[in-house]
């Protein structure tokens, strides 16, 4: 499994790194910048910077006074041995080499790509969802064979995929690791995996997708998506 | 009712075609209110501040005294910060609470050469909001994964510090026009979406999302200067 490391070339919004900083993002939305901030130095920075308003903002704010003994208070609590944090699973690979999937996705997954159980979503396609929290939206991978297309669809919401490992082509733009592809509900769209290599995405939705063809739609209740 | 929002609201405002993109990514707030401004300080205040930086390094060191002094000036505004966002006197005493010792138990992970005291904290209360009120996570990367894709060049220390100093990114803020301050101050502190903030400011969507931008794009340019 190769991994390139090249310019990202297809970012999310500016907006959405800002309402990641915030912290107004759903879960999904949330792993899925994180992740690709992981990858992309420039959207990293960006996020860095607000966060940084973040802080100024929060320090600009008009003092409201607390208790009068919550310093006391505090330092009691810091007196108090720590409760036991027992560490995250480890889902790091044992080898030397750079896992495919980075933090905080592989953490999601439960481990890197080798040690993925994928569920199979017909035409070849396999897909794991993740947990990030109750209802939408709901983030999974998915996995496409080489030179295959995903079913055509449409959305309901919005969509946001991410590549990690090989690459697809929708219409004549190509995405490949570490870009992001972001849809709403007006676009019909038939992402195709680039040929060379299974093309494994993360891919992040807020309302079920909208499946063209009957096959599709008819298994869709059973599969999840 | 709280710990709904991050489930519902998304799905709920799944909107016509044309509505742009990004606003249906921001969950709905949950009370409305005005915004004070607070009294700007001139940008031209010099540095003879308290080095934030430097005592929260002490705390890592156990200090004290360093601690109580963050604790004054940190936590009443972060009580601040948690009331706006909607929480009730008593749970945003509770969290700023529980941000300081957070603060005192997590300082010996902090890096001065990563970020400003202010952000640092400022990133300990927000992930605690969202624990509180979503029962969720804010998943962030790992700096230390060996997946990451380091930056590149890699900046030296000098300049990273001098992106993250606070005084700087205070008077960056305050060098914004009122028009864009006004709305990154509604983002961060009003829990609005992008269109609630265009009805509350009777503005178009757009503009909202131009002045974020603009803003941003600003506030980069200002923190690039070597001056």
């Amino acid at each position: 499994m190769s991994i390139q490391h090249y310019p990202v070339q297809h970012h999310p919004d500016d907006e959405l790194l800002v309402s990641y900083a915030a912290g107004d993002l759903a879960e999904a939305w949330s792993l899925l910048v994180a992740t690709h901030t992981a990858l992309c130095p420039d959207c990293r920075a960006k996020v860095r910077a607000a966060e940084a308003v973040g802080g100024a903002l929060m320090e600009e704010a008009a003092p409201v006074a607390m208790s009068d003994d919550a310093l006391a208070l505090a330092l009691a609590r810091v007196e108090r041995p720590e409760a036991q944090t027992t560490p995250a699973v480890s889902a790091d690979t044992a080898s030397g080499t750079a896992p495919v999937l980075p933090q905080p996705l592989r953490g999601y997954a439960g481990s890197d790509l080798d040690g993925l159980s994928w569920r199979r979503l017909g035409k070849g396609a396999h897909h794991i969802p993740l947990v990030t929290g109750r209802g939408a939206p709901t983030a999974r991978l998915l996995r496409i064979p080489a030179g295959r297309p995903v079913p055509e669809h449409g959305h309901n919401g919005m969509e946001l995929t991410m590549v990690l490992c090989g690459a697809f082509r929708d219409a004549d733009t190509l995405f490949a690791r570490g870009d992001v592809e972001s849809v709403d509900s007006s676009v019909e769209h038939q992402p195709v995996a680039e040929p060379g290599e299974d093309c494994i995405c993360l891919a992040v939705t807020d309302a079920p997708l909208r499946f063209n063809s009957i096959m599709a739609r008819m298994v869709q209740p059973f599969i999840g998506i | 009712m709280v710990e709904m929002l991050a489930t519902t609201t998304i799905a709920r405002v799944s909107g016509p075609a044309h509505q742009p993109a990004a606003s249906r990514f921001r969950k709905r707030n949950h009370r409305s209110r005005d915004i004070r401004v607070p009294d700007e300080q001139p940008s031209d205040t010099p540095r003879t501040a308290p080095d934030w930086n430097a005592a929260l390094c002490s705390v890592a060191g156990r200090d004290r005294e360093a601690f109580a002094a963050l604790f004054a000036h940190f936590a009443p505004r972060l009580k601040s910060y948690m009331l706006r966002l909607g929480s009730s006197d008593s749970q945003a005493e509770e969290l700023a609470q529980e941000a300081m010792v957070t603060v005192w138990r997590k300082a010996d992970r902090y890096d001065p050469e990563r970020a400003a005291a202010s952000t640092w904290i400022f990133t300990i209360a927000r992930n605690l909001r969202i624990d509180a009120y979503r029962r969720g996570n804010h998943p962030e990367l790992d700096p230390d994964d060996p997946a990451l894709v380091p930056d590149a060049p890699p900046a030296a220390d000098a300049e990273v510090a001098r992106k993250q100093d606070a005084a700087r990114i205070r008077a960056a803020l305050a060098e914004l026009p009122e028009e864009q301050r006004e709305v990154v101050r509604l983002s961060f502190f009003d829990d609005k979406t992008h269109t609630e903030i265009s009805e509350a400011l009777d503005i178009p969507l757009g503009t909202v999302k131009s002045r974020i931008r603009l803003a941003f794009a600003r506030i980069r340019t200002s923190l690039d200067d070597e001056s």
